[in-house]
Order: C-alpha cells, then sequence, then structure tokens
C-alpha cells in the first residue's frame, strides 16, 4: 500500500481522490454519521423544518436520554460478548421503587435516588454473578431477569400508577441549566458551555493529529480532517444556540454528555476497556493473557444495572409517575441502538459513540415520523428495516474490507 | 499413465494481490501427488480453484478433469464428478454421530426420511476401508480423538465415490503413529487406483509417500519433480524457499547455568470432569537458566496438560505438587499470579487460544501486560504503538503495518504474534506448546532462532513438540512424557528419534 501524503504541493485532482479513498477505507465508522446526518436531513425537508425547531430539539433529546444512558450500558455488555434483555424492566422497576420510596414513603428525593442506583447496581450484580460465575447464558439469566422484574413492578405498584413526584425531583429530567447572565429569552450560559465543548473537542483533534504527525502514522487527508472537525464545531455550537434560544440545556443531556465523554474514555483509553474488548473478541485467549474475564464481566452487568437505574430514575421524573407499563419494550430500542452503532453480535466490537448515534437515530426517525402523523404501525415496520439495513451495510462492509 | 487432471495457466487475482500467477499443474491419474510451498505460496488457493470454492468465472485458466474442461460454479459441482477436499480444520459437527456425519448433506434418505439401518450399515463398511472397524457408528464425534476424526472425514470423502482426493496438511495435527497409519491408507488407495493430492509441510511425510511434486513459490509453480527414484528433502526445500538452507535449525551454542530457573516437584492433575482420571502424574522436574528443554512425547501424553495446570491452573482439578521460580516458591492459582512469578504459556492453538483475532497486532502484542504501558489505568497508545511496532520489526512479522487485524495474517506470523506478546510479558521461563506447527519453513527457522537468543539472554525456554526433529534440533535437554508421566530424561546431544520412541514403547509395556 502506498503511503498517502497531503504536502501542499499536491494537486486538486489527486487530494480528491485521496479523500474518496480514505472515506471508502473508513466507510464502517464514518457510515453511521454520515446516515444520522441523513436521516436528520431528511425529516428536517419533510416536516417543513419542526425537526430542528429549539422546542423539537430540546424535546428529542428529553424523549431519548434514557435510552442513551442504556445504550452506553448495554454497549459494554455487547462487547463483552453478553446480551441483556432485563434493561428495560429493571428500569421500570427503578422507577416504581422511587415512586414508592418518595411518594408513599415519603424519603427525601436525594436520598431515594442514591438509593435506586444503588437498587439497580445489585440487580446488575446480581445477574452478573450467575453470567460471570458459573457460565449461564447472559440470554437466559436476563430473560428470567425481564419476567421478574416486570412481575415486581407490578408487585410494588399493585397495579396502579403512583405519582406525583415533588418538582426539585422533576427538575431531574424536566430541567434546564441556569441562567446567571440574565439575559432575556435567552440562555447564554448554555452557548458558552456550547461553545467551550466544541473548542475542547477541536483543540484535543488537532492535538492528536500532530502528535499522530510525529510520529508518521497520520493517514487521514488534511481536508478531511479539516472538513470534518470543522462541521462537528459548527453543528455543537448551532444546536447549543438553538437549544439556548429556548429554555437552555437540559439537565439530563449534562448528564448524558458526561457519561458519554466519560465512557468513551473507558472503552478507548483504559486498560479495563481494553481487556473488555479483548474478552468480548477472545476470551481464553484473554484469560489466558492473564485478564481476569469473570470479574470483567461481573463488572460489566453490575454497571449496566446502574445505569438502567439512572435511567428508571429519569424516566419517572419525566412522566412525573411510575406505571407498571413503564419501560416495556426499551430494552429491544437500546439493543438495536448498540447494533446500529456496530457493535458486532459476537462481542469483542462497538464504540460507545456509535451506540449514541445508533440511538439518536431510532430517536430522529421515531420523532420525524410522528410529526408527520406515519401511525405508530408504519413506524415499527420502518424501524426494523432499518435496523436490518444498517447490520446488513455493515456487514457487507466488512467482508469488503 | 493418463493425466487424471491439468490445470492450466491458472491467475487468480484478489484486490491488490495475484495470488497465482499462470499456474500449471498437472496430476496422473493414480498417484499420489504432493503440492509444497512456504504459507502464502498459493496451494491453498490453487486447490479452492481446483474445487469450485472460487467459482468458474472469477478465475483465468481451464481446468481440465478426465479430459473434459470443466466450469465449476460450486464444491457440489466438484464434489459430483469425484473431487473431494479434506480442509486443515477439520468439518465435523462435534455433537452428531460418526454416521450422521458421513452423511450429512448427502442422507441416506428416501423422501426426506432417513433409513437408519442404512445410514449406519453403509458408515460401518466405510470406517472399516479407513481401518476404524471397531468404532460404533453411534458414538459422536466428539468423543474421537483428532486422529481418528481425521479418518472419519476420509470415509466422508469415500462415500462421496471420491476419484481424486485432496489432503490438506492431514497430519498437522496428529501424532506420529496416527500419522503414519494416515499415510499407509493413502498408499492403499493409490493401490485401489484413487488418485491423491497431498499438501504437507512434513517433507519427510511427502518424499515417503509422493509419487511427483509441484513446488509454489509466490503463486507460481517453479518446480515439478518426479520423486518415485527418491529425492532429498533439501532438494524439495531449495526449490520452496528459492534459496538453499543449508542448517534448517540455527547454531546451538551452549548457554545453560547451573542456577535452576524453575523446579517443579510431585505435580499430579486429574481430568477437569473425570476426576478420577490422572493425567498428570507425579512429574517432577526442573530447568536452568539459559537452557532450552525440550518434552516430547506422543499426541494425548499428557504436555500440553502438564504446561496449562502449571501456569495458573488453567487446565484440570485437584491439582497438587509443587513449583519455585527463581529458587522462591511460587504461587500461581491465576493467570496473573504466574506471569507476575515470571512463567509464559505459548499456546498450541494459537487461534482458539492465543490471539483476539479480529483485534489488530498492535492491541494483541502488549495484552499480557497491558499494565506496564499504562499511566494508572490510561493505556499510553504512543508506548503501545511502539511496542507492537518493536516486535514486529524483531520477529520480522510479515504486514502492512500494526494496524493489520492478526485474522489476516498468515499461520507463521499469527504464531510470531503470539510469540511476542509473551516475549513482552518478559518472563524468565516461556513455555512454547507445538510452537511451529502448520507454519512454513521459513518462519520457522526464524522461531528456532529467537527461542536460541532467548537461551542466550538467559531465559529458560521449554519447547513441547510432535515432531522430533525439530525437539532434537532446537533443544538441549530433553525428557519424554508418556500417559502422564516423565519416563525418561536425556541430553539432546545423545537422543535420536529411535531412542525416544524406544523410552516411550518401554514405558508402555512396563505399565502393562
Amino acid at each position: 500500500m502506498t503511503d498517502t501524503t497531503t504536502g501542499p504541493g499536491m494537486d486538486g485532482g489527486s487530494r480528491k481522490a485521496d479523500i474518496m479513498g480514505y472515506l471508502k477505507k473508513h466507510m464502517r465508522e464514518y457510515g453511521i454519521l454520515i446516515a444520522l446526518v441523513a436521516i436528520m436531513a431528511f425529516f428536517q425537508v419533510a416536516t417543513g423544518g419542526i425537526l430542528l425547531k429549539p422546542v423539537n430539539l430540546t424535546n428529542l433529546i428529553l424523549q431519548n436520554s434514557y435510552i442513551v444512558i442504556m445504550a452506553i450500558g448495554m454497549l459494554l455488555v455487547i462487547v463483552a460478548g453478553h446480551i441483556d434483555l432485563s434493561v428495560g424492566s429493571v428500569m421500570g422497576f427503578v422507577g416504581a421503587v422511587a415512586a414508592v420510596m418518595i411518594v408513599n414513603w415519603g424519603i427525601p428525593w436525594p436520598i431515594a435516588g442514591i438509593l435506586c442506583l444503588g437498587v439497580g447496581a445489585v440487580i446488575g450484580m446480581a445477574q452478573g454473578f450467575w453470567v460471570a460465575y458459573y457460565r449461564i447464558p447472559s440470554f437466559i439469566v436476563t430473560l428470567a431477569g425481564m419476567l421478574v422484574f416486570k412481575g415486581l413492578t407490578l408487585a410494588l405498584l399493585e397495579g396502579q400508577s403512583v405519582g406525583p413526584f415533588p418538582p426539585a425531583f422533576r427538575l431531574i429530567a424536566s430541567g434546564f441549566i441556569a441562567d446567571p447572565f440574565g439575559v432575556d429569552g435567552f440562555n447564554l450560559l448554555s452557548l458558552l458551555i456550547g461553545i467551550a465543548v466544541a473548542t475542547g473537542l477541536l483543540v484535543m483533534a488537532v492535538r492528536t493529529r500532530r502528535r499522530h504527525e510525529a510520529a508518521g502514522v497520520e493517514d487521514e487527508p488534511f481536508a478531511f480532517f479539516a472538513a470534518k472537525n470543522g462541521m462537528i464545531f459548527l453543528a455543537l455550537v448551532w444546536m447549543s444556540f438553538l437549544m439556548a434560544d429556548f429554555r437552555g440545556l437540559p439537565n439530563v443531556f449534562i448528564v448524558m454528555a458526561l457519561l458519554i465523554g466519560i465512557y468513551s474514555f473507558l472503552t478507548s483509553k483504559t486498560t479495563i476497556g481494553r481487556r473488555i474488548y479483548a474478552i468480548g473478541g477472545n476470551e481464553k485467549a484473554a484469560s489466558l493473557s492473564g485478564i481476569n474475564s469473570q470479574r470483567l464481566t461481573f463488572l460489566t452487568f453490575a454497571n449496566m444495572g446502574l445505569l438502567a437505574g439512572l435511567a428508571g430514575i429519569v424516566f419517572a421524573a419525566r412522566l412525573n409517575t411510575a406505571t407498571p407499563k413503564a419501560g416495556l419494550g426499551f430494552e429491544l430500542d437500546v439493543i438495536a441502538a448498540v447494533f446500529i452503532g456496530g457493535a458486532s453480535m459476537s462481542g469483542g466490537v462497538g464504540t460507545v459513540v456509535g451506540a449514541v448515534i445508533g440511538a439518536f437515530i431510532m430517536g430522529v426517525m421515531n420523532n420525524g415520523m410522528s410529526i408527520l402523523g406515519i401511525g405508530i404501525d408504519w413506524q415499527q415496520c420502518i424501524k426494523g428495516l432499518v435496523l436490518l439495513a444498517a447490520v446488513i451495510f455493515d456487514v457487507m462492509n466488512k467482508k469488503k474490507g | 499413465m493418463a493425466n487424471i487432471l491439468e490445470m492450466r495457466g491458472i491467475t487468480k487475482e484478489f484486490p491488490g494481490v495475484k495470488a497465482l500467477d499462470e499456474v500449471s499443474f498437472e496430476v496422473a491419474e493414480g498417484e499420489i501427488h504432493a503440492l509444497c510451498g512456504e504459507n502464502g505460496a498459493g496451494k491453498s488457493t490453487l486447490m479452492k480453484v481446483l474445487s469450485g470454492v472460487y467459482p468458474h468465472g472469477s478465475y483465468t485458466g481451464d481446468i481440465v478433469y478426465d479430459g473434459k474442461v470443466q466450469n465449476f460454479a460450486s464444491i457440489r459441482d466438484s464434489e459430483e464428478i469425484g473431487i473431494i477436499i479434506i480442509h486443515q480444520e477439520l468439518a465435523l459437527i462435534p455433537l452428531l454421530s460418526i454416521a450422521e456425519n458421513i452423511f450429512l448433506g448427502n442422507e441416506r434418505a428416501t423422501k426426506g426420511v432417513i433409513d437408519w439401518h442404512e445410514t449406519n450399515a453403509r458408515a460401518k463398511e466405510l470406517l472399516e476401508r479407513v481401518g476404524l472397524g471397531r468404532e460404533h457408528p453411534e458414538t459422536l464425534v466428539d468423543d474421537l480423538g483428532l486422529g481418528k476424526q481425521q479418518l472419519v472425514e476420509i470415509a466422508k470423502a469415500l462415500s462421496k465415490n471420491v476419484r481424486l482426493l485432496i489432503l490438506d496438511e492431514p497430519t498437522s495435527s496428529l501424532n506420529e503413529q496416527d500419522s503414519e497409519k494416515l499415510l499407509e491408507l493413502m498408499l492403499e488407495f493409490k493401490a485401489k487406483g484413487i488418485t491423491s493430492i497431498l499438501i504437507s509441510h512434513k517433507l519427510n511425510e511427502v518424499s515417503k509417500v509422493a509419487d511427483s511434486i509441484t513446488v509454489l513459490r509466490d503463486g507460481a509453480a517453479v518446480a515439478r519433480i518426479d520423486c518415485r527414484g527418491g529425492v532429498s528433502e533439501d532438494r524439495i526445500i531449495r526449490d520452496m524457499v528459492g534459496r538453499s538452507l543449508d542448517d534448517r535449525y540455527p547454531p546451538k551454542v551452549a548457554h545453560a547455568t547451573a542456577e535452576v530457573a524453575m523446579k517443579v516437584a510431585d505435580w499430579t492433575v486429574h481430568h477437569p470432569l473425570h476426576a478420577e482420571r490422572k493425567v498428570v502424574d507425579n512429574v517432577s522436574f526442573e530447568v536452568r537458566k539459559g537452557e532450552v528443554l525440550g518434552i516430547a512425547g506422543l499426541m494425548g501424553a499428557g504436555r500440553t496438560e502438564l504446561a496449562m495446570s502449571l501456569f495458573g491452573r488453567s487446565w484440570g482439578q485437584n491439582i497438587s505438587g509443587s513449583v519455585e521460580i527463581g529458587g522462591r516458591p511460587a504461587e500461581m492459582k491465576t493467570v496473573r499470579q504466574a506471569i507476575n512469578a515470571g512463567l509464559a504459556y505459548a499456546t498450541e492453538d494459537r487461534k482458539g487460544y492465543g490471539l483476539v483475532l479480529d483485534d489488530t497486532i498492535r492491541r494483541n502484542v502488549p495484552l499480557a501486560k497491558l499494565e506496564s504501558i499504562a499511566n494508572g489505568i490510561v493505556v499510553d497508545s504512543h508506548r503501545e504503538a511502539e511496542v507492537a511496532e518493536l516486535y514486529r520489526k524483531r520477529l520480522n512479522i510479515k504486514s502492512s503495518s500494526i494496524e493489520q487485524e492478526t485474522v489476516n495474517l498468515s499461520g507463521g506470523n499469527q504464531q510470531k504474534v503470539v510469540l511476542s506478546k509473551w516475549l513482552f510479558a518478559d518472563p524468565d521461563v516461556l513455555i512454547l506448546d507445538e510452537p511451529t506447527r502448520g507454519i512454513d519453513v521459513g518462519a520457522k527457522y526464524e522461531i528456532y532462532c529467537v527461542i536460541r537468543e532467548l537461551a542466550a539472554a538467559g531465559k529458560a525456554v521449554i519447547v513441547i513438540s510432535s515432531e522430533m526433529p525439530e525437539l532434537l534440533g532446537v533443544t538441549d535437554r530433553l525428557y519424554v512424557m508418556n500417559e502422564g508421566r516423565f519416563v525418561g530424561e536425556m541430553p539432546t546431544s545423545e537422543a535420536s528419534q529411535e531412542r525416544i520412541m524406544a523410552t516411550i514403547i518401554k514405558s508402555a509395556g512396563d505399565r502393562t
């Protein structure tokens, strides 16, 4: 293979060929992002501009926050070579526990919130224990968990909805960050945060590129690098501007962004992340390399439970009530998001950012089709076909490579 | 004799590579024809063209079989006229019976209803023809050893009225006895008029049974040797590598010191499922710093089990005995503890137990000691790349870069990645289990060199191998293992294949 050079002396024609060649090689990584942009552009036009109206954009994020939160946990589970079918039920159960604690028993909501996260984590550990240490297939353990926690939710709520929650608790899901600047009708802090994060990402990208160039391992054409990062920068600033123009960044958005950042770092840069990928890729080889695969599998499930618990709190706070049907079928949306995001069924492959984008692809389609007035029947069909198409695309791409 | 097969001017290209370049290949009816060449020379590609795995139209050139030009669209077409290929990785379903496997895809059935009586009766006949008359057709394949499984594959080929049998590395995972049996079977088939193509790295086997040899190098047929009058292995090697290999083993300079690197005493291991069965029985041995120690024995002697049970109790149950490394008792209940104590074990099964195949060279090399390239829990990707690149250069891993996925490397280069991983872990004692299985002559030599270099650097290396010439060529001292026990010890300078076999046979005689 020849080295790609991006010196200033190159003529335009070969530079263009260069970019196409690079894009082709990295189609699997960018394909999903391009798909999200294309789907957003389609619905923006089809809905006559409603999709990206500030109020709808804010809604879109609030609606999908719990799916995104769980998709992050699910990504780790799937990368480790397992699956968790119980997350929807666990989420509903934790929401019910929160309602009973706060509404029926009158426990202060911060304490109840922490206890609920603990409940989620303990549930995750209980399931992970059997998967990791007794090698019971995760499909079966979590299928059982799904039934158990669906039942427990019904029992706990006695078939009734429990609510409403105190206003402070509801702010977790429906509040926006406060604006200290007091500009009328515009949340300046939100815009500043957006600009700061976008700038931070840009600086990081430039620094990484410099290091790669110094080591002589950079193969991304400069024009491509500039266009990609420029677009990401503009998109972030523009989105934060839109939201600032409405009521500012939602609290949930901040939580979500932090989780995405932390888990991206964990999976790509740390020994723990690296080892989870190794277990999913080849557990025997990983074990013989001194990796404690049982403990890591256990922790992956514990983490999944914790995040399902967090999602349960967010969902209950958003609906302002805990219902016996909360979380029903959500596990399928979460799993679909992870696979659309490029994770492999057999483990060892996938990224946090991919899973988040996958969740938003599902979310934008839900939202866009609802605006267009498409019935839930056809929405389901279309979502199913998109999931299938995404995975087929991925497999074909892999074969070509 | 007439040619049963003529492949004329076969060219097969993959994106960016010409795997076969105008290869012509002729096989006479009723002969055993060997196909030799280093890994990546194009042997498997040529056989895939022949058997229709790569259909007509995806290559250029003609396949003439039985005097007619054949255009195979799939494996089915080639099987129909009697060309059967048996791949290196066996294609048997472990949890089906022998009979079911033999007739898989070719069931003895009328209108979709299987005739079990005929199935089992026919299977029995076929088993007798391959010398497995004592096995019951309803036995699960899983319960057979590798050697017998290989014979079941051949019985399966016979069930399809084979005329041209292609065996891809049939003996690579067999012990000497089973290999011998298989070669005899090939000669029997020849007497019955079945033509065979044998792909093998084991040149002693090739020169034993082959009537003629075609040598491939870099996608071209470079030599066709008639060897009914005998042929020297050196001649074949010369054609394979395109230069003469004066020595197949690097020179042995004695580096062994008096200092003991690892001492194992009274090591006993029981089978993980059958607790009453002792697989390793009261084994004691020691290996010194700077020494290359060999463990010889037949397949199933318990060598791999011994190594894996030492390495963090990765195999077996009710393990007892003691281990000292560097003069101190070594607590090795987990693999992590074993690595920290200074022991490393490079597996015989590089795909199953050695590599994360979907990951790159870069990610595989540091896996056993990831913490040493991390600050806290954060992996330093820069150091990681440096380490991977260092070993890629040092072991001459042929690859486009450290970013290449290991699944796309040839067997020899995959083995070098496994070796890199354990060299990076920097052990005091390194156990290599079948380090050169199924890899080509050039890569073998490179691996032998690494082994000798390690010894020169004061490490202790233990080599487990079923290829006796290899043990004789690379080790300083040998233990012979049979049926779970160490039954002999000798300096390699006084050892010979005959003496090792005699030790094994004598020990078996002592027992009964």
